[in-house]
C-alpha cells in the first residue's frame, strides 16, 4: 500500500470522527455514511499484512453496523454511538501504534453483544409491529459472518479464527461474536415513513425513475434465469439496485434503501463472480423487485392523496434475511488473500455450503470450518462459469460498480418531457394543420391564380404536414415494455396453474400511443391469464391428444391499415363453442331461440358475468375479466376479435386506433348540424328502400338488412333537430357497431370522410354520453363526435317521447 | 363573495344585457372574442348555445341573456363571447357568456362599490357581488363563479338524464 492510501485511511477516520460527533441517539442522520466509512476503511486494509489487525477492527465495526446498530429501527441509540467511537478511537490508536491488536480490544466487542440485546428488547416494546416474521433457525444473525459474505474481500476476516497457533485469544473472540449476539428470532420489521419535507418534484421523479428501474430488475432477472452469464444484464440489475438505493437512501426511505443495498451486494458478488446465478438469486432479485415496487405504489398513492399518509410496513426484514441468507450460502472465495495463504482451510469452509440453498444452513457457517476441514478451493471454483470471466484482481475495488456505473452510459440521448406539453403540442400542430387548408382553401387567394403562391403554399402543407407526423410520433412508445412484463406473467401463471407454457413475443417494436400503452396493460393481463389457465391444456392432456408438453402463447402486434393489431394466440384446445351457448343460456345472457353465428358465440365470453370456467380458479374464472376487457379496449376507441379452432387453439386479435388523439371519422349530416362517427365503428351505409324498414311491435322500427333485423335509429329525433325529411326512404342508414350490437343510424346525409383531432368537450358536457368528444373541422367550427357504444346500447327509448327532450 | 370581499381597487370589465349594465372582474376573464360559428349540442338546455372553437378548444358558450332570465335576442354585430376562465370546485373551467355588447375596462376602488339592494331587484342578489357606481350609471358587479356554479352543471345533467341513465346493456 502506497503512502497516498494510507494518507486515505487517516483521512477518513477523521472523517468518521466528525461523523459521530454529529450523530445523535434517536436519529439515523449518518448511518449511512458511517457505515460507508468504516467499509472504506476495511476494504483499503484488505490485503496489506500490517494492517491485518487494523482490518480485522474495521470489519468487525462494519458489521456491527450493519447488524446491530442498522438492524430493526435503524436509529442511533447512546450505547451504540458510544461502542462507535471506541471503535474509531481504537482504530486510530492502530493508526498510530501499529502494533497495537485488534484482539486486546475484545472486551468491546463482547462488551456490545449485551448492549445490542438490551436495545432489542427495548426496540419491541418500542415499536408496534404490525408484521412480524418467525424464523425457524435460531440464530439467524451472526454477528461477525454476514459482513464477511457481504463483502468476500474480508473473508480473510475469518482467517484468525482458525489459524490461531500464535494469537489464542482472536479465537474465542470471533468465535464467540455470534453466540452473545440478540438472536432475534422475530424480524421488527421497519416502518416506511415518508418524510413530509421532500418535495414533491423530487419524489415525482423518484416514482418515474423507479418503474424504470424495478422494470429493468424484473426483466433482467428473467433474462437471467434463461441465460445466467449475460454480463450486460446483470449489469443493468446491479446498476438498477444501484439507482435505486441511491435515491431512496437520499429521499431517507430507509427499509428501500437498505433492501436495495443487500441485493446490489449480493449481485456485486455476482459480477465479481463469486456466485453464480442461482434459483435462489433470481427468486430473492424478483422479491426484492416487487417489494420495492410494492413500496413504490404504496408511496404513490400516498403522495397523491389517494390513501392517508401512514407508515408503510412491509416484510422487508425478513428479505434481507433471506439475502444475507444467498449471500452467505454460495460463498466460493476464489482467491484467498496473502495471509490466508498459510492457513487456507477456513476459505474453504464456505464453499462447502454453496449446495445448500435454503437459508436456514446459514447460521451453520460457523460450525462448517471444523466439518469441511482442507477442501481446497479451486476445484469447486473450476466448474463455475461466472467466477471464470472475472479475475481475482478485482478484489482490489469493492466499489468496481460504481465505477462501471458511470462508464457503462447509454448513448441514447432522451429528453424528458412533461406529457402535458407534448399533448398540447399536438393539439396546436393539429390546428395549425387546419388553419393552414383554411388559408389554401379559402376561395379568395384561390381566385388570384398565382403560380409562385401555388408553389409555397404547397410548400407549407409538406412542411405541416411532416410536422404533424413528427408530433404525433414524439407520443409513440414501442410496445416491448408492456410485452415483456408478460414473461413474468406467463412465468408466474404457469407455475401456479402447473402447466408448461412458452411465450413468444413478436413485433415488440410497434409503436404505439402513450396512453394507449398505458391503458392496454390490464386487458393484455386478463387476456394472457385467460390463455393460459382455460386455452392452454396441462402437460399430460397435451401429450395425449399428439400435442407437445409445452404451450406457446404467442403475442404479436403489427401495423394493419390505420390500425395497431395486437394478436394473442394459443396452441391450447380452443373456444368450446357448446359449452359456451350453453353456459350463455344458463346465465340468461341470451334465450335459447337465438342463432347465433360462431364470432357472435366466441363474443358472449365478453359478456358480463359469462364464466365457463368450471371451477373458480386462483387466477380467473370469476365471470369478471373478459367484459372489463372488452369494455377497456373499447374505451381506447379499439375492438377485439376471436377466432378458434377446436383442439387447435384460439386466437384473440385486438384492433387499436394508432393514436388517440386522431381518429378517422365520416362526417354525416342531420337538418344543419354536422356530427362525426369513428369510422371503426361504421359498418356499412345505403340508401333504404321503404320495404327494408318494418315496425316491429314493441320493438320500434326494424331494418331489414340482408336477413338481419337492426333497431333504426333516428339522429334527428334523439338529438330533437329539424331534418331535412323525415321519410327514411329519403336519408341515409348509417349501420354501426359496437361489441355485438348494432343499430342502423338515420341520418340526412353523408359529407365526407377526415381524419379529425380529438378534443375534449370540457365537463360541462362530460355527462352527455351520446358525445365522446369535440373536434375542429375543416371550417374551424367545432365538430361533434358521436359516441358509438352509447348509441347502440340505446335501446327502445326512441319511443318514450320524454326520455329525448332536449 | 359578498361585498365585504372587495377591499381592493380591481379592473371590471363592463359589457350590456339589455339595458343593464355589467361587470366582472378582469381576473376572471380570459379575452373578448367577436362571435364565430357556434356548434349546437344536442340535448343542452337553452340558454347553453353550444360549442366554439377557441384555438383549436372546444369551449361551452352560455347565453348570459337566457342565463338571467332576459329575453332571447338576436345576435347582432355588437354581440360578443367574454370567455371566462373560472374556478369551480378546484378545476380550471373555461366558458364563454354571450353578451349583448362588450365596453370598456374601468377601475373601481372599494368605496365606490356598495351593497345590492334587498328588494327591489331583478336579479337574485346572491348573484350580485355589489353595485358600483360611475358617474350616475349603476354597475352589477357580477360574483361570476356563483353563476355558474348555481345548478346549472346539474341542471344540465337533469335534462339529458335519460340519455345518462341508460343501462349499457340492451
Amino acid at each position: 500500500m502506497d503512502d497516498k492510501d494510507i494518507s486515505k485511511l487517516d483521512r477518513w477516520l477523521d472523517n468518521l470522527a466528525t461523523e459521530v460527533v454529529l450523530a445523535e441517539p434517536g436519529s439515523d442522520q449518518g448511518l449511512l455514511p458511517i457505515r460507508e466509512l468504516f467499509a472504506n476503511l476495511r476494504d483499503k486494509s484488505a490485503n496489506d499484512e500490517s494492517l491485518q489487525h487494523f482490518h480485522e477492527a474495521a470489519t468487525d465495526a462494519v458489521s456491527y453496523m450493519e447488524n446491530t446498530v442498522m438492524d430493526g429501527d435503524a436509529l442511533f441509540t447512546a450505547a451504540y454511538l458510544e461502542h462507535i467511537k471506541n471503535r474509531i478511537a481504537l482504530l486510530k490508536e492502530m493508526r498510530r501504534d501499529p502494533s497495537k491488536t485488534f484482539t486486546s480490544e475484545a472486551p468491546t466487542t463482547e462488551a456490545a453483544a449485551p448492549e445490542s440485546e438490551n436495545v432489542a428488547t427495548s426496540e419491541t416494546v418500542a415499536e408496534t409491529p404490525v408484521e412480524v416474521e418467525s424464523e425457524a433457525e435460531p440464530a439467524p444473525e451472526p454477528v461477525t459472518e454476514p459482513a464477511a459474505a457481504v463483502e468476500p474481500e474480508s473473508a480473510p476476516i475469518a482467517e484468525p479464527v482458525p489459524a490461531p497457533a500464535p494469537e489464542p485469544p482472536p479465537a474465542p473472540v470471533t468465535a464467540a461474536a455470534p453466540a452473545p449476539a440478540p438472536a432475534p428470532t422475530h424480524f421488527e420489521e421497519m416502518p416506511l415513513v415518508l418524510d413530509e419535507n421532500i418535495e414533491a418534484d423530487l419524489l415525482k421523479e423518484f416514482f418515474s425513475e423507479s418503474h424504470e428501474h424495478l422494470e429493468n430488475i424484473e426483466q433482467g432477472a428473467l433474462v437471467l434465469e434463461d441465460n445466467p452469464k449475460h454480463k450486460e444484464t446483470l449489469d443493468s440489475i446491479f446498476r438498477a439496485f444501484h439507482s435505486f438505493k441511491g435515491a431512496a437512501g437520499f429521499l431517507n426511505l430507509k427499509p428501500m434503501n437498505r433492501l436495495a443495498h443487500e441485493l446490489e451486494s449480493l449481485l456485486d458478488l455476482v459480477r465479481e463472480g463469486k456466485r453464480d446465478v442461482s434459483a435462489a438469486i433470481i427468486e430473492v432479485v424478483l422479491k426484492g423487485g416487487d417489494l420495492l415496487r410494492e413500496y413504490v405504489v404504496e408511496l404513490q398513492s400516498q403522495v397523491s392523496g389517494q390513501s392517508e399518509r401512514a407508515a408503510i410496513i412491509k416484510p422487508v426484514a425478513h428479505l434481507i434475511h433471506q439475502v444475507r441468507g444467498v449471500i452467505e450460502m454460495g460463498n466460493g472465495t476464489p482467491a484467498p488473500a496473502p495471509a490466508a495463504a498459510a492457513t487456507p482451510t477456513p476459505t474453504a469452509a464456505p464453499v462447502a455450503t454453496p449446495e445448500t440453498p435454503a437459508p436456514a444452513e446459514t447460521t451453520n457457517v460457523i460450525a462448517m470450518p471444523v466439518t469441511a476441514a482442507a477442501p481446497e478451493p479451486i476445484p469447486v471454483e473450476a466448474p463455475r462459469p461466472i467466477a471464470r470471466p472475472t479475475p481475482p484482481s478485482s478484489e482490489k475495488s469493492t466499489k468496481g460498480g460504481d465505477a462501471d456505473h458511470g462508464a457503462v452510459k447509454n448513448n441514447n440521448t432522451v429528453v424528458k418531457v412533461d406529457t402535458g406539453k407534448l399533448d398540447s403540442l399536438v393539439d396546436l400542430v393539429g390546428e395549425m394543420v387546419i388553419a393552414q387548408s383554411m388559408v389554401a382553401q379559402d376561395p379568395d387567394l384561390r381566385a388570384l391564380q398565382c403560380p409562385r403562391l401555388t408553389r409555397n403554399m404547397t410548400q407549407l402543407s409538406h412542411i405541416v404536414n411532416d410536422l404533424q407526423r413528427t408530433a404525433m410520433s414524439m407520443r409513440m412508445v414501442p410496445i416491448r415494455a408492456t410485452f415483456q412484463k408478460m414473461n413474468r406473467l406467463v412465468r408466474d401463471l404457469a407455475t401456479k396453474v402447473e402447466k408448461q407454457v412458452e411465450l413468444k413475443l413478436s413485433g415488440e417494436d410497434t409503436e404505439l400511443d402513450r396512453t394507449i400503452i398505458d391503458e392496454i396493460g390490464d386487458p393484455l393481463i386478463h387476456m394472457v391469464r385467460n390463455s393460459v389457465d382455460h386455452g392452454i391444456e396441462k402437460p399430460e392432456v397435451r401429450l395425449a391428444h399428439g400435442k407437445p408438453a409445452v404451450g406457446t402463447l404467442h403475442m404479436n402486434a403489427f401495423h394493419q391499415g390505420g390500425n395497431i393489431v395486437i394478436q394473442i394466440s394459443d396452441d391450447g384446445a380452443g373456444l368450446n363453442e357448446e359449452r359456451i351457448l350453453a353456459k350463455a343460456i344458463e346465465k340468461g345472457i341470451i334465450n335459447e331461440k337465438q342463432q347465433l353465428s360462431k364470432k357472435e358465440i366466441f363474443g358472449l365470453i365478453f359478456a358480463p358475468g359469462f364464466s365457463t370456467a368450471d371451477k373458480v380458479s386462483d387466477l380467473s374464472g370469476r365471470g369478471v375479466g373478459m367484459d372489463v376487457v372488452r369494455s377497456n379496449i373499447e374505451k381506447l376507441r379499439g375492438k377485439v376479435d376471436i377466432d378458434s379452432t377446436p383442439g387447435k387453439g384460439a386466437v384473440f386479435t385486438i384492433y387499436l386506433p394508432l393514436t388517440l388523439a386522431i381518429i378517422d371519422g365520416l362526417i354525416i349530416a342531420v337538418g344543419e348540424e354536422h356530427y362525426i362517427l369513428p369510422t371503426l365503428s361504421v359498418k356499412e351505409s345505403f340508401r333504404p328502400h321503404a320495404n327494408m324498414i318494418s315496425t316491429v311491435h314493441e320493438r320500434g322500427e326494424m331494418v331489414n338488412v340482408r336477413g338481419h333485423l337492426s333497431p333504426l335509429l333516428r339522429l334527428y329525433e334523439l338529438f330533437g333537430i329539424k331534418p331535412k325529411s323525415t321519410n327514411a326512404n329519403d336519408g341515409i342508414i348509417i349501420v354501426i357497431e359496437s361489441g355485438n350490437q348494432q343499430r342502423c343510424l338515420l341520418v340526412d346525409d353523408l359529407v365526407g370522410k377526415q381524419e379529425v383531432v380529438i378534443k375534449s368537450l370540457g365537463d360541462a358536457f362530460k355527462r352527455n354520453r351520446a358525445l365522446s368528444g369535440a373536434s375542429i373541422l375543416g371550417d374551424g367550427r367545432v365538430g361533434l363526435i358521436l359516441d358509438v357504444s352509447t348509441l347502440v346500447s340505446l335501446k327502445d327509448e326512441r319511443n318514450d317521447p320524454t326520455a329525448m327532450a332536449a | 363573495m359578498s361585498v365585504e370581499s372587495i377591499k381592493e381597487t380591481a379592473q371590471y370589465i363592463t359589457f350590456k344585457l339589455g339595458d343593464e349594465l355589467f361587470a366582472i372582474n378582469v381576473s376572471q376573464v380570459r379575452e373578448v372574442l367577436d362571435l364565430s360559428l357556434i356548434t349546437k349540442v344536442p340535448t343542452a338546455p337553452g340558454y347553453m348555445r353550444g360549442v366554439v372553437n377557441v384555438r383549436g378548444s372546444a369551449i361551452p358558450v352560455v347565453d348570459l341573456r337566457l342565463k338571467f332570465g332576459l329575453p332571447k335576442a338576436p345576435d347582432t354585430v355588437q354581440t360578443r363571447i367574454v370567455v371566462l376562465e373560472l374556478e369551480m370546485d378546484g378545476e380550471a373551467l373555461v366558458l364563454g357568456g354571450l353578451a349583448d355588447s362588450v365596453h370598456e375596462v374601468i377601475e373601481l376602488e372599494p368605496n365606490q362599490i356598495n351593497a345590492p339592494p334587498r328588494i327591489g331587484m331583478r336579479w337574485k342578489t346572491e348573484l350580485i357581488q355589489g353595485m358600483g357606481k360611475r358617474g350616475d350609471q349603476f354597475i352589477i358587479i357580477l360574483d361570476i363563479t356563483k353563476v355558474f356554479s348555481m345548478d346549472d352543471i346539474v341542471q344540465l345533467e337533469a335534462t339529458k338524464a335519460s340519455l345518462n341513465a341508460e343501462p349499457a346493456n340492451a
